[in-house]
């Protein structure tokens, strides 16, 4: 008998367990992951102001408030039928292309990169961004400026780093000023030129991951993101362009389902209960659960982007494309995808901020509720997220429902943890390094589960190895 | 010199506080050699240790787990300090104390599903009735107001205990900001 307990998956924003199941030979079967926080922000919204939802549900997620306040102030935008001011949008776009460049720092550097650094199987004690900085501390420093300078740029723009008000219904609440601006643009060849040489080294270092890149959720299914008009990479989706509607495309390339209008998106996505998570399973409609297997997020978006838009980061993504194809299937790739994604991030906030509008004063427009349901869509920095609200005469909220991007990727990550245990573990030796791998796979998603059942979340991962009775197979606590 | 042994939590929150703490930026490599951060979301301790001198608790009570988890930390840690908005009042995860736990559930898991309806049973940590702030179940030494506290106030609660001193958080924190 045989019990793994990972009590408390770290490095990953969130609360959650694992279970495996064995065969008789002791071989794997089945593995599951459990995430075990709930909250109920779609429940107590009731009644209040719909205006209000963009700052409360950024209290959904500290990592990334700014995807929840973005999708929650177009959801409202909607309710209202209105279009927001040009220099609204670009400076929300900014913010939002900071938040992508230091979430993506923070899972990058600070979450992950000390397992290749330092290695799967190294110290658990020193396997951290702080033992990154004694052993490899220019990259832990890389890390921390970068992650640093996203939030800089945040601040910059509303004034806070976390659970900044600024960005509200109709806009955002102030213009930039020429000093601000500068400041921005002062800083930006200094994380441009850390997230490109990030990019390039790690671009060395795929050649020792190939084990990570052929087991880390390495199978066909389908990807899901938003699109823009010339099919370029798409991030904020702008509602005045009539972009940032959501597609879907297969393993080969074919695009399925495209031009989704927010609104129509439940006639793709169902969501399905698993009883044994508190995080629910979204599948693709068409093809139904639980074989409707999707994935979001930066190599999701990739795979369906034709190019993304900017020199460096379309440079970085041709080769790319060149040494694994056009739709990669496997979500180790998420880790190169998000540094191709910060280089585009910071090269198009750039652009941005160097077109005089962006200075312009008009940046709000009010209006009173309109419509009865609006539906805000944004890509966050782990995929598409959905605010779905339905408001009363008065705008007060009936109802919410939110899908998050963690949860749209709930199958896929149950299918890489089966692939990563068939790898990894045989019989009935159990290493800590092996445990470290099944996170790495949850990592390589980079999952919130603290959005993911909004509802709350926070994942500790408990590994449980299970007989095929159910009855539990042999105890290696983790430390 | 023996290095403090600091400890961070996050319960019933949205890791906004533990955002702060990573707001530090170049300050943590500052104060990396002075302590040992033995459990935290952003190490691989998987088991909460004895004798730790400093706990930073993100966070309010909502299910079975919660309280098991606090009353561990309670009875292993020194100084036990609410850190942020979450665990000083409860927050926004206690807005949901005006339903019941079986409304909220239903929104999450009938209203909004469209497969497999009915809220999760198993291996999923009970929903207490009511959401709580941590000092309605155990003593807490410090607090720190803010949704979330600012890097700045951190680094001086986190100072000063080095420092073998006990912060004023008078004047330094207000909730919300």
């Amino acid at each position: 008998m045989q019990t793994i307990k990972i009590d408390g998956i770290t490095r990953v924003e969130g609360h959650g367990r694992i279970t495996i199941q064995l065969d008789d030979e002791g071989m794997v079967e089945d593995a599951h992951l459990h995430v075990l926080q709930f909250r109920g922000f779609e429940k107590f919204c009731e009644g209040r102001p719909f205006y209000e939802m963009p700052s409360l549900t950024a209290r959904i997620c500290g990592i990334c408030p700014i995807s929840h306040l973005l999708a929650g102030a177009k959801a409202a935008d909607a309710i209202m039928g209105l279009r927001i001011p040009e220099t609204a949008e670009m400076l929300r776009r900014v913010v939002h292309l900071a938040q992508i460049t230091q979430s993506h720092a923070l899972s990058f550097f600070h979450l992950s990169s000390p397992d290749f650094l330092m290695g799967w199987d190294s110290n658990p004690a020193e396997r951290n961004v702080l033992g990154l900085a004694a052993k490899h501390p220019d990259v832990a420093m890389d890390g921390i400026r970068l992650r640093k300078w996203g939030q800089e740029v945040i601040d910059l723009l509303g004034g806070r780093r976390i659970h900044t008000p600024w960005i509200v219904p109709g806009g955002v609440s102030q213009p930039l000023s020429v000093e601000h601006r500068d400041e921005i643009l002062k800083g930006l060849p200094g994380a441009l030129s850390i997230a490109t040489r990030t990019l390039e080294f790690f671009r060395h270092m795929m050649e020792k991951l190939q084990d990570e890149v052929l087991t880390f959720g390495n199978f066909p299914s389908l990807f899901m993101a938003t699109g823009r008009k010339d099919g370029n990479l798409c991030l904020y989706g702008s509602r005045r362009k009539h972009e940032g509607w959501l597609r879907f495309g297969d393993a080969d390339g074919n695009i399925l389902a495209d031009n989704i209008h927010p609104r129509d998106y439940h006639q793709y996505i169902g969501e399905a209960v698993d009883e044994a998570s508190y995080m629910k399973a979204p599948y693709y409609k068409p093809t139904g659960y639980p074989l409707g297997v999707y994935r979001v997020g930066p190599a999701a978006r990739l795979n369906l982007a034709r190019q993304c838009g900017t020199p460096l980061a379309d440079e970085a993504l041709n080769e790319f494309r060149r040494n694994y194809g056009n739709v990669t299937l496997s979500s180790f790739h998420n880790h190169y995808a998000r540094l191709i994604e910060i280089v585009f991030a910071i090269e198009r906030m750039q652009t941005i901020l160097e077109q005089p509008a962006v200075l312009d004063k008009d940046v709000r427009a009010e209006a009173k509720a309109n419509e009865a349901e609006g539906v805000g869509i944004i890509e966050a920095p782990r995929g598409t997220l959905i605010h779905d609200y339905r408001v009363d005469s008065n705008g007060m909220m009936i109802s919410a429902n939110l899908i998050v991007a963690t949860a749209h990727n709930t199958l896929a990550m149950n299918r890489g943890l089966v692939q990563v245990a068939r790898k990894y573990i045989s019989g009935h030796e159990v290493t800590e390094g092996m445990l470290n791998r099944m996170e790495g796979l949850i990592r390589a998603f980079d999952p919130c589960l603290s959005c993911a059942t909004h509802a709350d979340g926070r994942m500790a991962l408990e590994v449980e190895v299970l007989h095929p009775d159910g009855s539990l197979a042999g105890p290696a606590v983790r430390r | 010199m023996t290095k403090a042994r600091i400890a961070t939590l996050w319960l019933d929150g949205c890791s906004g506080c533990h955002m702060s703490f990573l707001d530090l930026d170049e300050r943590l490599v500052e104060i990396a050699p002075l302590i040992d951060l033995v459990y935290s979301p952003v190490v691989d301790a998987k088991v909460f240790p004895e004798n730790v001198d400093l706990t930073l608790v993100e966070g309010a009570l909502a299910n079975e787990e919660d309280i098991e988890k606090i009353l561990k930390v309670r009875a292993n840690t020194k100084l036990l300090v609410a850190f942020g908005d979450c665990a000083v009042t409860g927050n926004v995860p206690a807005m949901r104390n005006t339903f019941t736990v079986e409304e909220v559930l239903k929104r999450g898991y009938e209203d909004n599903a469209t497969c497999n309806p009915g809220a999760p049973t198993k291996e999923v940590p009970k929903l207490e009735r009511k959401v709580i702030p941590l000092h309605e179940l155990v003593k807490v030494d410090l607090f720190i107001p803010g949704c979330p506290p600012k890097a700045d106030v951190i680094f001086y609660v986190v100072s000063e205990i080095l420092a073998g001193r006990m912060p004023d958080m008078s004047t330094r924190c207000r909730f919300g900001n």
